[in-house]
C-alpha cells in the first residue's frame, strides 16, 4: 500500500503524548510547574495539529483506508499480530475529537490544578498524557489486539486519575470500583478476541470484516455480544454503569476528558468500527438498542434528583451514552458517532464549566449551596447555558442535530424506542436546567464569606470554555438533516466508505412534513420541560425539596449500588472469608506445614540409624545386599 | 569333578566370611574374613572358567574360550594384595591412635 503525505508520520500522534508522559513523569521532581504545563499541553497541541493535517488528507475525495505498519507485536507460526495504525474516516474523526478536546483540557488543567505541588502537578499531567497515548492507540489500532492494548491502557490511566488524590480513601475506592467494573467488561472483549482468532485466524479489521459473512450468524452473534460486554464496562451501560458516577472523585478536567468526552465513548467506537459484524447479527443489535435505551432512561431518572453538580453531569453522561448505543443498535452508526462528537463538545464544556464553578466555590459541589452565580461568573454562566441548551436539544445547537438523528433512526426501527428516547430527552432538558437554575439563578445559599470569594476563573480556564461553547453551537452543522437542506449531511457523506461491507439498515423515509411535525412537537415539549424547571428552581428562595418516597428512591439511585452490594459484594466477601479462614488456613497451610512436619519427623527417626557402630553398618549392608538378591530373584526385570 | 562342589565350597567360604565380618570385633579378623569372601568369589570364577573352557575344547581342541578368567583372577589377587597393604596400614595407624583394634571403639563416624 502506498504511503504518502502526513499519514507516513501518523505514528507521531500517539508518540507525542507518550513523550510528554515520560518527560513529565520522570522529571517530576526537577521541572517547574510552568514547564510541566507547557510540555503537557504542548505535546497535545502538536498532536492536534498533526491530527488536523491527517484529517485533511483523509477527507480528500477518493481516500482509501491506509494502514501504517510499525512492528510485529506477536509473530509465531500460527499467530501474526502486527502493530499497525489504521487511518480512515472513523479514526480520523476520533483523532480530532480526542486531541482537540484533550488539548483544551490540558490548557484548562494548567490553571485548575495550580494549587497542587509541583511533583503532583507533573504526575497529573503525566497521567493525562498517558491516557491520551492509550486512547489514541485505541482508536488508531488496525486490529482488535491493538485496540485492546489501548483499551486496557485507558482503564489503567482512568484508575490512576480517579485516585489522583490518593489521600482520600473514598477516592481510592471509587478508582478501584472503576477498575474492577472495567475489568469485567474487558473479559468479554478478550473472549471476543479469542473467539475471532479461532474463527477467522486473524484479528486485523480488514481480515475479520472480509471473512465475517462466511461464518454462521450464531457465531457472529456470540462474538458481537461478548464485544458488547466490553463496551458495557467501558461505556458505562447497564449493568456495569455504577462506576462512572463514582469516577467523579477525580479532578474535574479528568471527568470532562475521560469520563465524558473520550474514554467512555470507546465502546461506541468499537461497535461503530465493527459495524460489519453487528449488521450481520440482528439479535446483538437488538440487545445493544435495548440496553442502550434502558440505560438512557434509568440514568436520566437518577439525574433528576442528584444534588452534586458533577453527579448530575455523570448520570447525564451515562444517559447520553445510552442514546448513542440506541443509535448503534438500530443501525444508525453515523448518528451514534455524530452524537459522540457533539456530546464530547457540550459535555466537556459542561464539565469544565462545572469545574470553573467548583473552583470558584472552593470545592463546593452541592448545587443547593450555590445559586445566583450568574453575575459573579459571567463567562462560565454564558458558556454553561450554551452547554445546557445544546444537551437539551434546542436548535441550532449541536445536540439538537445528533439527538434528532438518533430519534428518527429509532422511530424507523421501533416506535417504543422513539417514545422512550423522547422521554429521556425531556428528562435531560429538565434536570440540566434544574441544575442550571439552581447554580446560577436565585439567591446565593452559601455563607457570606464564600460569596465574597467567588471569582471568575482565569483566562486559561475561560478560553477553553469559550472554544467549546463555539463548538457546541457550530458542531452540529456538519450533520444537517435533509429536511432542512438537501444533501447537507457532511458527516454521513464522509462516513459512507466505512459501511461498504455492512448491509446498511433500511432507513425510514418519513415525509418532510411528518418529520418537521415530530421535531416541532419534541421541541415544544422540551421548551415546556425547561420552563417547568425554571418555575420550580429559578426562585429567589429555595430550600432542598422535601422528597416523596419515590424521590428518595431516585436520589438514592434506585438503590442499585446497595443491590450490587447485597447480591455481589457481600457474597464475594463471605466466600472470601470462608476461603481465608477454612480453605487457606486448614487445607493449604495444613498441606504445606504437613509436608514440613513429615520431613522433620522422618528425619528424626532416620538419624537413629547413624549410630557410628561399624558393625551395624556392615549388618545393614549385608541385609540390604541379601534383600537386593531376593528382589532380583523374584522380580525379573 | 562336577561344578556343584566348587559352588558349595565357595558359598561356604563366603558365608564364613560374612559371619566373621558380622560377629567379630577385632578389625584384623574382620579384614581376614573380607579376604576370605573375596577368595571365595575368586575360586568360583576359576571353577566357572574351567567349566567353560572344557566345554569349548570338547568342540574345538584349539579353542581358548573361557580361559581369560584364569588371568582375571591373577589381576584380582594383585589388586587384593594392594588393598591389603592399605587396609593393614589403616589398622596399624588405628592401633597407634587408640591402642586397640576393636571396632566398637570406632564410632567416631557418627560425629
Amino acid at each position: 500500500m502506498s504511503m504518502n503525505g502526513m499519514i507516513t508520520y501518523g505514528y507521531l500522534i500517539p508518540l507525542l503524548p507518550l513523550i510528554g508522559f515520560l518527560v513529565n513523569g520522570l522529571g517530576r521532581n526537577f521541572l517547574s510547574k510552568k514547564m510541566i504545563g507547557w510540555i503537557g499541553s504542548g505535546v497535545m497541541v502538536m498532536a492536534f495539529l498533526m491530527s488536523l493535517l491527517v484529517f485533511n488528507q483523509v477527507s480528500a475525495v477518493g481516500f482509501k483506508t491506509e494502514v501504517l505498519f510499525l512492528f510485529d507485536f506477536i509473530k509465531t507460526a500460527g499467530l501474526d499480530f502486527p502493530f499497525a495504525l489504521q487511518f480512515d474516516q472513523l479514526s480520523a474523526l476520533f483523532l480530532l475529537v480526542i486531541t482537540g478536546i484533550g488539548s483544551l483540557i490540558h490548557i484548562y488543567s494548567t490553571s485548575y490544578m495550580h494549587e497542587e505541588e509541583s511533583p503532583h502537578f507533573a504526575r497529573y499531567f503525566a497521567y493525562l498524557n498517558l491516557f491520551l497515548f492509550f486512547m489514541l492507540i485505541l482508536v488508531l489500532g488496525s486490529s482488535y489486539v491493538t485496540m485492546f492494548i489501548g483499551w486496557e491502557g485507558v482503564g489503567l490511566s482512568s484508575y490512576l486519575l480517579i485516585g489522583f488524590w490518593f489521600g482520600n480513601s473514598n477516592y481510592n475506592n471509587a478508582a478501584k470500583k472503576a477498575f474492577v467494573m472495567n475489568r469485567i467488561g474487558d473479559l468479554g472483549f478478550l473472549l471476543a478476541i479469542f473467539w475471532m482468532l479461532a474463527q477467522f485466524g486473524t484479528i486485523t479489521y480488514a481480515g475479520v470484516f472480509s471473512k465475517a459473512s462466511t461464518v454462521p450468524v450464531s457465531v457472529i452473534t456470540g462474538i458481537t455480544l461478548l464485544m458488547f460486554v466490553g463496551a458495557m464496562g467501558k461505556s458505562a451501560q447497564i449493568p456495569l454503569y455504577t462506576w462512572l458516577p463514582d469516577a467523579m472523585a477525580g479532578p474535574t478536567p479528568v471527568s470532562a476528558l475521560i469520563h465524558a468526552a473520550t474514554m467512555v465513548t470507546a465502546g461506541i467506537y468499537m461497535i461503530a468500527r465493527s459495524n460489519v459484524m453487528y449488521s450481520l447479527a440482528p439479535i446483538s443489535q437488538n440487545v445493544v438498542a435495548i440496553v442502550g435505551i434502558s440505560t438512557a432512561l434509568l440514568a436520566a431518572t437518577i439525574a433528576l434528583k442528584q444534588n452534586d453538580i458533577k453527579k448530575v453531569l455523570a448520570y447525564s453522561t451515562v444517559s447520553q451514552l445510552g442514546l448513542m448505543f440506541l443509535a448503534l443498535g438500530v443501525g444508525a452508526y453515523t448518528a451514534g458517532v455524530f452524537h459522540v462528537m457533539t456530546h464530547a463538545f457540550f459535555k466537556a464544556l459542561l464539565f469544565l464549566g462545572a469545574g470553573s464553578v467548583i473552583h470558584a466555590m472552593h470545592h463546593e459541589q452541592d448545587i443547593y449551596k450555590m445559586g445566583g452565580l450568574k453575575k459573579k461568573l459571567p463567562v462560565t454562566h454564558f458558556t454553561f447555558l450554551i452547554g445546557c441548551l445544546a444537551i437539551a436539544g434546542i436548535p441550532p445547537f449541536a445536540g439538537f442535530f445528533s439527538k434528532d438523528e438518533i430519534l428518527t433512526a429509532a422511530l424507523g426501527k421501533n416506535i417504543v424506542y422513539y417514545i422512550l428516547g423522547v422521554v429521556t430527552s425531556l428528562m435531560t432538558a429538565f434536570y440540566m436546567f434544574r441544575m442550571y437554575f439552581l447554580t446560577f439563578h436565585g439567591n446565593f445559599r452559601g455563607t457570606e464569606d464564600q460569596y465574597n470569594h467567588v471569582h471568575e476563573s482565569p483566562a486559561a480556564m475561560t478560553w477553553p470554555l469559550i472554544i467549546l461553547a463555539l463548538l457546541s453551537v457550530l458542531g452540529g452543522w456538519i450533520g444537517i438533516p435533509a429536511v432542512f437542506i438537501e444533501d447537507a449531511h457532511l458527516l454521513s457523506d464522509f462516513f459512507s466508505p466505512l459501511y461498504t461491507l455492512s448491509h446498511s439498515a433500511s432507513q425510514l423515509h418519513l415525509s418532510h412534513s411528518t418529520e418537521l411535525l415530530l421535531m416541532g412537537v419534541l421541541l415544544l415539549l422540551i421548551v415546556i420541560a425547561i420552563f417547568t424547571a425554571s418555575r420550580m428552581f429559578a426562585k429567589a428562595d429555595i430550600t432542598e425539596e422535601h422528597s416523596s418516597s419515590f424521590g428518595k428512591m431516585l436520589a438514592n439511585k434506585w438503590y442499585i449500588d446497595e443491590l450490587y452490594e447485597m447480591i455481589i459484594v457481600q457474597p464475594v466477601n463471605y466466600i472470601s472469608s470462608f476461603f481465608a479462614r477454612i480453605i487457606d488456613v486448614k487445607i493449604i497451610d495444613g498441606m504445606v506445614n504437613g509436608v514440613g512436619k513429615l520431613i522433620h519427623f522422618s528425619a528424626r527417626q532416620m538419624r537413629l540409624i547413624q549410630s557410628g557402630q561399624v558393625g551395624s553398618y556392615v549388618l545393614i549392608m549385608v541385609v540390604s545386599i541379601i534383600l537386593f538378591f531376593i528382589f532380583q530373584m523374584f522380580w525379573k526385570i | 569333578m562336577p561344578i556343584n562342589y566348587y559352588i558349595f565350597l565357595s558359598v561356604c567360604l563366603f558365608c564364613i566370611g560374612i559371619i566373621g565380618v558380622l560377629t567379630r570385633r577385632n578389625a584384623i579378623v574382620i579384614f581376614m574374613c573380607i579376604e576370605l569372601m573375596l577368595n571365595a568369589v575368586n575360586l568360583l570364577l576359576v571353577a566357572f572358567s574351567r567349566m567353560h573352557h572344557a566345554a569349548a575344547q570338547s568342540l574345538d581342541a584349539a579353542s581358548m574360550a573361557g580361559a581369560e578368567a584364569q588371568i582375571f583372577v591373577f589381576f584380582i589377587m594383585v589388586v587384593a594384595a594392594a588393598e591389603v597393604t592399605v587396609g593393614l596400614a589403616i589398622i596399624v595407624m588405628l592401633y597407634r591412635n587408640i591402642h586397640s583394634v576393636d571396632i566398637n571403639f570406632l564410632n567416631r563416624l557418627k560425629h
